[in-house]
């Protein structure tokens, strides 16, 4: 058996820490974009997974991702955590790898709200989020990380492009078809209630990737390193294209095009970071700018309302990612793996094959679970209660109370 | 000359503003007010205290208009406000004394004559 290395242990004790952080974090980038009235349910879509998809990654989840079983799926042997101890899993405690496993599925699950905000009843996103980490993120997580088919024939996702960013992003592109725009979409301006809470997020965000990215080594390594320095200068070439298109289409700088930049690059350089140099990501990352950028212009004149663009951020960055990862791979950076731009062309049919699998895969799955849950339940808030927000009609709360008028009912004393 | 003053929905004032320039009515100042007209209150509830908000968001706007102009000007408001449940809100039609426009010192009903409209010779 493997020895457990203390200083691999340590770096992961805080990468799991790091990546949870970045959930409450997508909380208020999201939370930042949406308007007053609904700023509490769409934080909240956030903060619910991570308990609702955390328990159910505990009770089923991990199991169905990480055990042996076959090529789809894994079988329920961690079922309840069951023969998750303190043995070594690779250099550190199993439990350890299960708990920073299980903040991946966490943020995952919270990112697809972005495409339904501002309408969706909360009940029936409680039971979404949970199926969904169940029957979609499992499964996918299984394919690329867990032994599963995708890993086998040699898919390189060094932290999620596909698992995590693609596959939110085509279930993202799904919720917003089935549950329609909100009433307001294309009728009236919905402009962001606070943009300081968007790049407060976006910061935590970036702190937090260092943990996703830098953590998915698994170890206090070379590879971590690399893949560390790699996800802080993606984002900033991202960040300077970005803005030099800004500058060019509207002669501003916008903050909130600065702070989905950030985001778009940490998206891009999930799948190559522990893969590319670092020149390579800063290309990598320069290159996502515009194919996100267009992608975010181009959908918002169309009748979907991804409201907070996930599929322009998450998957058009996604799969620029997991594309170029299979260009610009490096073996004397990674020592397992060249792209096709250093002789190996058939790792980006790879990648094609795997970007696409995720896709099909994930919006099959979420239709269906989707359709389930509006066959029992009605998944849409009423007009009137989209016109009223949701923070009230949903939560009995209010953002930015401000108590006039207010009587007291009851204080419960205990 | 007349002050039509209205309180309405916040989540109706797209609406009633659209309806309003569709009247040619654009001269007008609005104001987030709170208030309390007979609708049922909204319960809130924060760490088991809960409490019965009896005030409501509601917008206010305040329109100079000339005598012709109140007619239009009241049913783009009515019809565009409405929701049918209590809650909608009132109207006011004031008298009103005397206005000024301030940049030009120009009186009644030349004041509250949009400049738009009267340099294309309505």
């Amino acid at each position: 058996m493997p020895a457990i290395s203390p200083a691999d242990t340590a770096w992961m004790l805080v990468a799991t820490a790091m990546v949870l952080l970045m959930t409450p974090a997508l909380g208020f980038f999201y939370g930042g974009m949406v308007r007053a009235k609904n700023a509490l349910n769409t934080m909240m879509m956030s903060y619910v997974a991570l308990g609702f998809v955390g328990v159910a990654w505990a009770i089923i989840g991990y199991s169905l991702a990480f055990s042996e079983g076959g090529g789809l799926v894994g079988n329920l042997h961690f079922a309840f955590l069951n023969n998750v101890g303190l043995e070594a899993k690779g250099s550190i405690p199993h439990i350890l790898f299960a708990s920073y496993q299980g903040t991946f599925a966490v943020i995952t699950a919270a990112l697809i709200s972005g495409a339904i905000v501002e309408r969706m009843r909360f009940g029936p996103y409680l039971t979404f989020i949970a199926l969904w980490s169940i029957g979609v993120y499992a499964p996918i997580a299984h394919w690329v990380w867990g032994g599963g088919w995708l890993g086998k024939l040699g898919a390189l996702d060094f932290a999620g492009g596909t698992v995590v960013h693609i596959n939110a992003a085509a279930a993202a592109l799904v919720g917003a078809i089935v549950l329609g725009p909100r009433k307001d979409y294309t009728r009236q301006a919905i402009i962001p209630q606070n943009v300081p809470f968007t790049l407060l997020g976006t910061g935590i965000l970036w702190f937090g990737w260092f943990g996703f990215n830098g953590g998915s080594a698994l170890a206090a390594s070379t590879s971590a390193a690399l893949a560390f320095a790699n996800t802080m200068f993606a984002p900033m070439a991202t960040l300077v294209v970005w803005s030099l298109l800004d500058l060019m289409r509207t002669r501003k700088t916008t903050a909130v095009g600065a702070a989905t930049a950030i985001v778009v690059g940490l998206v891009a350089i999930t799948p190559a970071a522990g893969f590319v140099s670092p020149i390579s990501a800063i290309a990598l990352g320069g290159i996502a700018a515009p194919a996100s950028y267009f992608a975010i212009i181009w959908r918002a004149r169309t009748r979907l309302d991804d409201s907070l663009d996930v599929v322009a951020a998450h998957g058009v960055g996604g799969t620029v990612g997991a594309l170029l990862t299979g260009i610009l791979a490096e073996k004397a950076w990674n020592g397992a793996s060249d792209g096709a731009l250093f002789g190996n062309p058939r790792q980006l049919g790879i990648q094609v094959a795997a970007v696409l699998a995720t896709i099909v895969y994930s919006a099959v799955a979420t239709f269906v679970i989707i359709k389930v849950i509006g066959f029992g339940f009605n998944l849409r808030a009423s007009a009137k209660e989209e016109g009223i927000g949701l923070d009230v009609t949903q939560h009995g709360e209010e953002a930015y109370s401000r108590g006039e008028g207010a009587i007291l009912v009851r204080a419960d004393r205990s | 000359m007349k002050m039509v003053m209205a309180v309405i929905r916040p989540e109706k004032l797209n609406d009633v503003l659209e309806a309003l320039y569709r009247a040619e009515v654009t001269g007008l100042t609005i104001s987030r007010v709170r208030g309390h007209g007979g609708e049922t209150e909204q319960v809130e509830t924060y760490r088991g205290t809960t409490v019965k908000v009896e005030l409501h968001d509601k917008v206010r706007i305040e329109i100079g208009v000339s005598d012709p102009f109140v007619e239009p000007t009241v049913r783009a408001i009515l019809s565009a406000g409405r929701t049918g449940d209590v809650g909608d809100g009132k109207i006011f039609v004031l008298p009103v004394e005397k206005v000024y426009r301030i940049r030009t010192g120009e009186e009644d009903r030349s004041a509250v004559t949009p400049v738009s409209a009267e340099e294309s010779g309505v």
